[in-house]
């Protein structure tokens, strides 16, 4: 297990070196970062100064260099746009999104999970087909417009909580439960067919036969075996959620990461970009060690790999 | 001999879109302390299915009807299934077919070892665990205390096959159950197994059921054998009896499809039975075995009674005297 765990984090810190190079070489893509700051109208001597000011007139590997240096004491620059330190507005913003997206995965997993493992224990019942009938919804309806009815009916014609905002934990029901339910049809439907493969597995049949409780064959044989897939999909979806939710932040203006990161890709803030793009990677880079983690905890043939 | 288990006219059905698949039709017998009985017969003969239903874990389609179940005194068709939860795996257990698949992946043996036993008999972990170690070295595991925090993946197929038996005797049954324990197995683990089967009762003086459809194992183990075909058993008896004297029509097919050293000539054609086994859905009138029968005449179509030809020598088959004779005329 601690090789594994080895392993897996020098892994993890190569795939964020490429993703660091990467986000950095985003900055040359769409062409001269000076000439931008510059504006319009600026001359050739502007343009030299800024490329002084910002050392883009040292060789590409120099910068890329200083500004990995840089990042990972979390020192970002300053934003072009707001002329602060990128960390602060991000140590702002990030609470917003980290609360968003955790409230959001308790929400589709306490959601998903006991009605997977309902509509896996009685299948093609009328709990099955309700929750298929939650899955297919789900998947169908587009978020933003969810979130708008939502508001509609909670906001407006029964006002019994706030339609945006961040100030209180009732700013966030709403939000969480868009932005939860959008990952729980695939919970739920994983959590179904995992387990209904594994129980009529011939473990579970051993388990059965030495006499266990049905409780004990469920929680402790089945499940644990049938978790093992969702476990993989909820690292995905949580940096899905913690990165994604520019549409929800936006709609009951929350002022998340997710915000930040569209606000500055509009107004060509590239220091601000790139330093959300990174950490959005490194959420992303992080909860797939730890599912990585989880899972060799739960499937011990993984543990040799 | 004190009778563990006696089953009277057992079946099992399964509704199926086409109809009602009569898996097992009404078959009974008796399995006394300190014997093995060998239930024999071709893949889909119901063999399987019957041992699911003695331990009540059929699929939940599948529906179990007996006159009588009687196990160490008990009637298990009035147990419920919190009863039966409380004997399986304590008073009866079970080795199944798939050594490879039938240990859960995530739990180490030891754990699953001694589940069993601390829920039945509430011992403490130290006994279990002491438990366990003497078992697995009762089935001839070495190192048997290092195993305990193994898990099935580190373990070969006969290696687990030893696990699963060890796991059936934890709480010292009265009845184990084996559905074709070596089918899975190499050869010479096969031999193994057996043997140690056959030493952990004697051991243990438990009753055993043994599923196989292979006739060298009869051979080996059996102290009495019953015949399954198509859901019904056609032949049974002590298994001296039946290999000198098959009877039933069937069971000397079964029997003359064996090579058997010294007297099957290099070269020489080994027996088959011609046709196929009838379809099991729906009610079947006489003989099931009529279709594939060289002795069948028109009287196999009605109802057959189980003739006793011997002592402890049953055949369900109408003209049993005549083709006991005939085969007795055929071996001089």
């Amino acid at each position: 297990m601690l090789i594994y765990t080895a392993k897996r984090i020098l892994l993890a810190i190569l795939v964020s070196l490429t993703v660091s190079a990467l986000v950095f070489s985003l900055l040359y893509l769409s062409g001269d970062p000076a000439t931008a700051l510059a504006g319009e109208r600026a001359n050739e001597a502007d343009i030299l100064a800024i490329k002084a000011a910002y050392g883009f007139d040292q060789p590409v590997y120099v910068q890329y260099f200083k500004w990995l240096a840089g990042a990972v004491q979390g020192e970002f620059g300053n934003s072009v746009y707001f002329r602060l330190p990128v960390i602060d507005l991000i140590t702002e913003r990030l609470p917003v999104t980290m609360t968003l997206g955790v409230c959001a995965m308790a929400f589709a997993l306490l959601l998903s999970i006991p009605l997977g493992v309902l509509a896996a224990m009685y299948p093609n019942s009328l709990i099955d087909r309700a929750a298929l009938l939650l899955a297919v919804l789900g998947q169908a309806l587009p978020s933003f417009w969810f979130a708008l009815m939502l508001i509609v009916v909670f906001a407006y014609w029964f006002p019994i909580l706030p339609a945006s905002g961040s100030d209180s934990w009732e700013h966030f029901v709403l939000p969480t439960i868009v932005l939860g339910y959008y990952a729980t049809p695939a919970f739920m439907r994983l959590t179904r067919t995992g387990l209904l493969d594994v129980l009529s597995s011939d473990y579970v049949r051993t388990a059965r036969a030495k006499g266990l409780r049905p409780a004990k064959v469920l929680f402790k044989h089945a499940l644990r075996n049938a978790i093992i897939p969702v476990v993989s999909l909820a690292a995905v979806q949580f940096g899905f959620m913690l990165t994604g939710s520019i549409i929800i932040e936006t709609v009951f203006a929350l002022h998340g990461a997710g915000f930040l990161a569209w606000e500055s890709i509009s107004r060509s803030d590239f220091p601000t970009v790139q330093a959300v793009l990174l950490l959005f990677s490194w959420f992303y880079i992080i909860l797939t060690f730890l599912a990585d983690l989880l899972n060799a905890w739960l499937n011990p043939r993984i543990r040799v790999a | 001999m004190t009778t563990t288990l006696s089953v009277e006219n057992l079946r099992v059905s399964i509704p199926l879109s086409a109809g009602v698949l009569h898996a097992v039709r009404g078959i009974s017998f008796e399995v006394a302390k300190g014997e093995t009985l060998c239930l024999v017969g071709e893949s889909g003969c119901g063999k399987s299915l019957t041992s699911l239903a003695l331990m009540n874990l059929l699929p939940s389609r599948a529906k179990r009807d007996a006159d009588r179940i009687e196990f160490d005194g008990t009637d298990l068709l009035g147990v419920g299934e919190r009863g039966m939860a409380r004997m399986r795996g304590n008073s009866m257990a079970m080795i199944f077919q798939e050594p490879m698949t039938s240990l859960n992946p995530a739990y180490t043996i030891g754990n699953q070892l001694e589940e069993g036993i601390r829920l039945h008999k509430g011992v403490s972990a130290r006994e279990a665990r002491e438990r366990a170690v003497y078992l697995l070295e009762k089935v001839g595991i070495t190192a048997a205390a290092s195993r305990l925090t193994q898990y099935p993946h580190q373990l070969s197929g006969g290696l687990r096959q030893r696990v699963m038996i060890a796991m059936a005797l934890m709480c010292g049954p009265d009845l184990l159950i084996c559905d074709e324990p070596t089918t899975a197995l190499d050869v010479t683990i096969q031999a193994q197994i057996l043997h140690l089967i056959k030493d952990l009762q004697r051991e243990f003086d438990m009753a055993v059921i043994l599923i196989t459809h292979d006739l060298g194992v009869v051979a080996r183990v059996a102290d009495r054998v019953a015949v399954m075909y198509a859901g019904e058993i056609i032949e049974s008896g002590d298994v001296a009896e039946i290999f000198s004297r098959p009877t039933h029509p069937y069971t000397q097919g079964l029997l003359n499809c064996i090579p058997v050293p010294g007297k099957t000539r290099h070269g020489e054609r080994l027996g088959t039975i011609p046709g196929i086994v009838p379809s099991m859905i729906g009610e079947m009138a006489g003989c099931a075995f009529a279709n594939r029968c060289s002795y069948a005449q028109d009287i196999c179509q009605q109802h057959v009674e189980t003739h006793t030809v011997a002592p402890n020598h049953a055949v369900r088959c109408v003209r049993a005297e005549q083709v006991r004779t005939v085969a007795a005329g055929s071996l001089a």
